[in-house]
């Protein structure tokens, strides 16, 4: 069975540089998404997102496939269970493109197994972090996404 | 118009509701394969393509020579925040505090 492809895009009143710390600096995603995405970002290093919860739980791992600043992130994404297990790891590739005032921030999420839990989890889960990133980079509060898990 | 204008305004026409719904069934589709299950002309499924994107709830890419369409759902969850979300919470914590209240707090 093929892979599953899904894109997400939302329109963010900033700058790409901004948009692009809020998707590597750990004390700003974990202001808006609950967790905090730390690697060093060079190409084959490893990154991970932990929860921001104290508990340091970390819920996803992969690798730094592209790291353009400001323009475009590309990683590997698995559960920490799959780490080992390439042939599970998913893929997201951050675009950053300024228009006009904007930034156009695409999130294309590929290589997932149709029906899968990740399938299930990101679909879920995208919508929700990037309407929070907006609220936050536009009105300096994000959503109350996490609210609930804590 | 706004954004979000724009966004209840795609939303309101029952074809291109449709259009989302195929689109939620198998994301990535050609304008040929979405034409097939719309009883409508390609100038027209075109056209209700272009409402939607322009609103955020569709976007493309390319591969190859073929334009692939996908659900954007992202101005939806924006819209279920500011305007659905928001007026449940009172409820839901009424709804809490009656069920604390019945239950003697135990769960707590």
């Amino acid at each position: 069975m093929s892979k599953s492809k899904f894109m997400y895009v939302t329109y963010i009143r900033t700058t790409p540089e901004k948009v692009f710390k809020a998707l590597t600096e750990p004390e700003v995603t974990r202001q808006y998404w609950g967790h905090e995405n730390v690697s060093d970002w060079k190409p084959g290093s490893p990154w991970k997102h932990r929860a921001a919860d104290g508990s340091g739980t970390v819920r996803l791992v992969g690798e730094v496939v592209e790291h353009t600043p400001p323009r475009r992130l590309v990683i590997t994404w698995a559960s920490p269970a799959d780490a080992e297990n390439k042939a599970k790891h998913t893929r997201v590739t951050f675009d950053v493109e300024p228009i006009e005032d904007m930034v156009r921030l695409t999130v294309t999420h590929d290589e997932l197994e149709p029906g899968s839990e990740m399938e299930q989890g990101i679909v879920a889960g995208w919508p929700r972090v990037l309407s929070s990133l907006k609220s936050f980079i536009e009105t300096g509060t994000a959503l109350s996404t996490w609210a609930g898990k804590k | 118009m706004t954004k979000t204008d724009k966004v209840f305004k795609a939303l309101a026409d029952p074809s291109r509701r449709k259009l989302l719904d195929l689109l939620y069934a198998s994301d990535g589709q050609t304008l040929n394969e979405l034409c097939e299950h719309l009883d409508m002309t390609r100038q027209a499924v075109t056209q209700h393509l272009a409402v939607l994107e322009a609103a955020n709830l569709v976007v493309t890419t390319w591969q190859g020579r073929e334009k692939l369409h996908y659900l954007n759902p992202v101005p939806v969850y924006e819209i279920y925040e500011r305007w659905i979300a928001k007026f449940e919470r009172p409820r839901l914590r009424a709804l809490r505090e009656l069920k604390k209240r019945l239950e003697g707090e135990k769960d707590e």
